[in-house]
């Protein structure tokens, strides 16, 4: 009964969907207020719909409802309730269910958040977003509905759920990724509404930018979860594989960076408006081309869904759809929403869009490399090409230090025109303290001549001092250094909270990589390994009881400089309920250095190999990555976005009202 | 080039790359999911599931034909497949069988295999995970045909039943003997 309702609530959240992206869209185009008004109550009712659908689901995964095949396949009696509920979205439906709650929610989130938009623009808005769920959901109900029966012979258990998803990584890693990916859909939704108008001022940008933040946000921290999963729990000393399925959360990423710094450009400045469009439409585009790669089994991964091809034919033709008319929109009207303001070599709008160009190549390369094999087989016939990771880090490597290089100059320089000397006199100590610094303190800590470090730290300090001298500019005629700290805006620290954090994530990895030491050995009671100024030394394997699991638990005790340090604790568990073992490597977890142990498996007597690592600074990929989002969020948080009027008068000559006559003109 | 023109870029790009995503999805679904097929088995060196037999690694068994399959005492669908395993392990002599226990629950393989009979020739564990992940392994149970010089032919996702081996294996081995 409940998955009937279940099923019954997504065919009215359909019927809400498709009402949603008509309705609104004829009052616009009528002038009828009524129809237009109708867009926030039928986006709260597809969000309810919704919601009860998924909570439908979540009922049958918690009462052990295999009669649905769904739960039958990613379910058992035995699964420990926080896992029935997470495998809610542990296969191809209930993640598509969980995909399409996510869009209903940030269309709710934009009726309930948008009280100061116009409220033609609110209705065109709502209705490209219903657009969006119409599609996801009709593919839901006729290729891959999550509460299809099996009406004979219904299993007395269920297969399962896949022993690599019960883990907390990934229970969490997917909601954020979708978040990041669909949150995508409001930018998306503002461009074509741009697009539709003929009218993209600053106003435009202004309600846009806090919701690219927010997707952004939520993208980052989900592709830094699937990192951090990737590296405790697999345990082989990885964070990043390059591989599809990772590029394609990837690309979207970076497009939305480069759609970030655009839109900041577009709403001061007024230019790159048909850029911005042209971006905010790639970067949603990008999440859906991920979500197709990844269901339609088009590109053999370490971790994709099932392959069916069936699907994919259809998860195309949304493409074609959802990307295809909206580029041709694009082609068609962005002569409208053209760009009149000027801008010097060296304004900050310049460096911004050297910004957009290096994320944009890099995106460029990484989307090749990625669909690389499919275009060489289907030129060559020859199924014989994997692109990996050496194209990938050639490619992305240096533009992104090209990047570096541009960002805190962007940074601090001044739009419109800032004249080159302001900038060497800004710059030119921090240029040069970062390169001395950047040789001097590694050649200082570790003896030797390395180049990608040198280049690596002094990058690093580019940014941070660069942060720290322009703070020092913009603080220094506020009385004291706290009151002036104060003046500053809050979106401008969210900028410097971000930057900040490409600087700790740059440092994270080049010293992660160059330094860490992995080692598997074989050891017995008593015997150790040393790595620089820790010793390692394996006391051996004891049987423990847990509360659903019995395991064999390690100790290892590390001495630091010979003297006693702490002990590391791995364990290897096997779970009663479902037989499987999962390997619990114990990670200590430090500013400076990890301290990793595994238990591989018994060699004979009571000796068993040991994977051990000192991964220097890998925390600080993490942490980057969390400053970033952080400063994102800061971002939103600035009054500007909140208050209702100040938008008509900063950018004088545009207007919020009609279409702006200088605008319409130009081609 | 026409201003104009030129803002229909975009859009013929995506063009040309559905064309090619399209091309992806026309292929044979059976030749899709493996990256390996018609490359070499990946190297390994893994304990055995009797832990007494010490370890394999796969240059052990190059010259051989392999029939790798992926299984675990936790799947159902392998506990399908097993009496298929047993009848062929008999019939198909010159075909080595290896299994490799997808879960680490070693005991319970062993038993497992105790209780309902040992199709394998060798029996490998992949305890950290590492050769199910070279192997690109989606789940359990999936099947790799290997030839004698060590490349893998065909991939099967999913139980192995008469009708799946007449034909898809079949007309491999026969290729290849």
């Amino acid at each position: 009964m409940i998955p009937e309702l279940g099923n019954f609530s997504l065919v009215l959240a359909l019927s809400l969907a498709v009402l949603l992206s008509v309705l609104p869209m004829v009052g616009v185009y009528r002038n009828n207020q009524l129809l237009m008004t109708l867009s926030r109550p039928l986006s709260s009712g597809l969000w309810v719909f919704m919601l009860l659908s998924f909570g439908c689901l979540a009922y049958a995964f918690l009462n052990d409802d295999f009669s649905v095949r769904y739960v039958a396949s990613n379910s058992n009696s035995l699964l420990p309730v926080y896992y029935k509920f997470t495998g809610v979205w542990g296969g191809h439906e209930g993640s598509l269910l969980l995909w399409v709650l996510m869009v209903a929610s940030w269309t709710y989130a934009v009726s309930l958040f948008s009280r100061n938009l116009p409220l033609d623009i609110l209705a065109r808005v709502l209705s490209v977003m219903g657009i969006i769920s119409v599609c996801f959901l009709v593919f839901m109900l006729f290729t891959s509905n999550p509460f299809d029966r099996l009406m004979l012979n219904p299993p007395a258990d269920g297969t399962d759920l896949n022993p690599l998803l019960q883990d907390f990584g990934l229970i969490v890693h997917p909601p954020m990724l979708y978040m990041g990916y669909v949150g995508f859909s409001v930018a998306y939704a503002f461009a074509i509404t741009a697009l539709l108008t003929g009218n993209l001022d600053a106003a435009w940008a202004r309600w846009t930018r806090p919701w690219t933040n927010a997707a952004w946000a939520f993208l980052t921290i989900g592709i830094a979860l699937g990192s951090w999963w990737a590296y405790y729990e697999l345990g082989w000393g990885g964070w990043w594989f390059w591989d599809p399925t990772e590029n394609v959360a990837f690309m979207p990423w970076l497009v939305g960076t480069a759609l970030i710094h655009s839109l900041a450009v577009t709403e001061k400045r007024g230019v790159f408006k048909s850029w911005t469009v042209l971006l905010a439409i790639a970067a949603f585009s990008l999440s859906l081309l991920g979500t197709f790669i990844i269901r339609s089994g088009l590109i053999t991964s370490v971790h994709a869904f099932a392959v069916d091809p069936e699907r994919g034919l259809v998860l195309l033709a949304i493409l074609l759809v959802v990307i295809g008319a909206s580029l041709f929109l694009y082609a068609l009207r962005a002569p409208v929403v053209k760009g009149t303001a000027s801008y010097t070599i060296t304004s900050r709008e310049l460096f911004l869009l050297v910004n957009n160009i290096l994320l944009v190549v890099s995106t460029a390369g990484i989307l090749l490399g990625t669909l690389y094999p499919l275009i060489h087989e289907a030129v060559t016939g020859d199924a014989n090409v994997s692109v990996g990771a050496p194209y990938f880090n050639t490619i992305f490597l240096p533009l992104m230090a090209l990047l570096v290089v541009f960002l805190t100059v962007g940074s601090i320089s001044r739009w419109k025109k800032t004249s080159v000397a302001y900038l060497k006199q800004q710059l030119a100590k921090v240029a040069i303290a970062s390169v001395l610094l950047g040789i001097v303190v590694p050649l200082a800590i570790t003896q030797e001549v390395n180049v990608p470090i040198f280049l690596a730290v002094a990058l690093a300090l580019w940014i941070i001092l660069g942060i720290a001298r322009d703070i020092q500019t913009k603080t220094a005629n506020k009385g004291s250094f706290i009151s002036g700290l104060k003046s500053l805006s809050l979106s401008y620290c969210g900028m410097q909270t971000a930057h900040l954090g490409m600087a700790v994530i740059i440092l994270g990895i080049c010293l992660t990589s160059h330094y860490s030491v992995e080692r598997d050995v074989r050891l017995a009671p008593g015997q150790g390994i040393e790595i620089g100024s820790y010793e390692f030394i394996f006391q051996g394997v004891e049987r423990v009881q847990g509360p659903n699991y019995q395991a064999d638990a390690g100790e290892v005790t590390v001495l630091k400089n010979g003297a006693s340090y702490l002990t590391l604790r791995p364990e290897k568990r096997t779970y009663f309920a479902t037989g499987s073992v999962q390997t619990e490597a114990d990670i200590d977890v430090g500013f400076t250095r990890d301290l990793f142990a595994a238990l591989g498996d018994p060699r004979g007597e009571d000796a068993w190999v040991v994977r051990i690592h000192l991964k220097p600074f890998v925390f600080w990929i993490w942490l980057g990555a969390f400053l970033m989002a952080g400063g994102g969020v800061i971002a939103i948080c600035d009054r500007r976005y909140r208050v209702r009027e100040s938008a008509r008068k900063d950018v004088p000559g545009q207007t919020t009202d009609g279409l702006d006559p200088s605008l319409t003109g130009a081609s | 080039m026409n201003k104009r023109v030129k803002l229909f870029i975009p859009v013929a790009i995506f063009l040309v790359m559905a064309g090619f995503l399209l091309y992806g999805l026309g292929r044979d679904p059976n030749t899709v999911p493996s990256a390996l097929v018609d490359r070499p088995l990946p190297e390994f060196t893994q304990p055995s599931l009797y832990p007494e037999l010490g370890e394999y690694s796969s240059g052990d068994f190059l010259g051989r034909i392999l029939l790798v399959n992926i299984w675990g005492s936790w799947c159902p669908p392998c506990h399908l497949e097993h009496p298929f395993f047993l009848e062929i392990s008999e019939t198909e002599d010159d075909i080595t069988f290896i299994g490799i226990s997808y879960d680490y629950s070693t005991v319970e393989d062993r038993e497992f295999l105790a209780e309902r009979g040992n199709p394998f020739d060798f029996n490998v564990v992949d305890l950290d995970g590492s050769l199910r992940i070279d192997l690109g392994v989606t789940g359990a149970p999936e099947t790799f045909l290997v030839d004698q010089q060590g490349m893998i032919l065909y991939r099967h996702i999913g139980a192995i039943d008469a009708d799946v081996w007449n034909d898809k294996f079949v007309p491999l081995l026969r290729q290849i003997r």
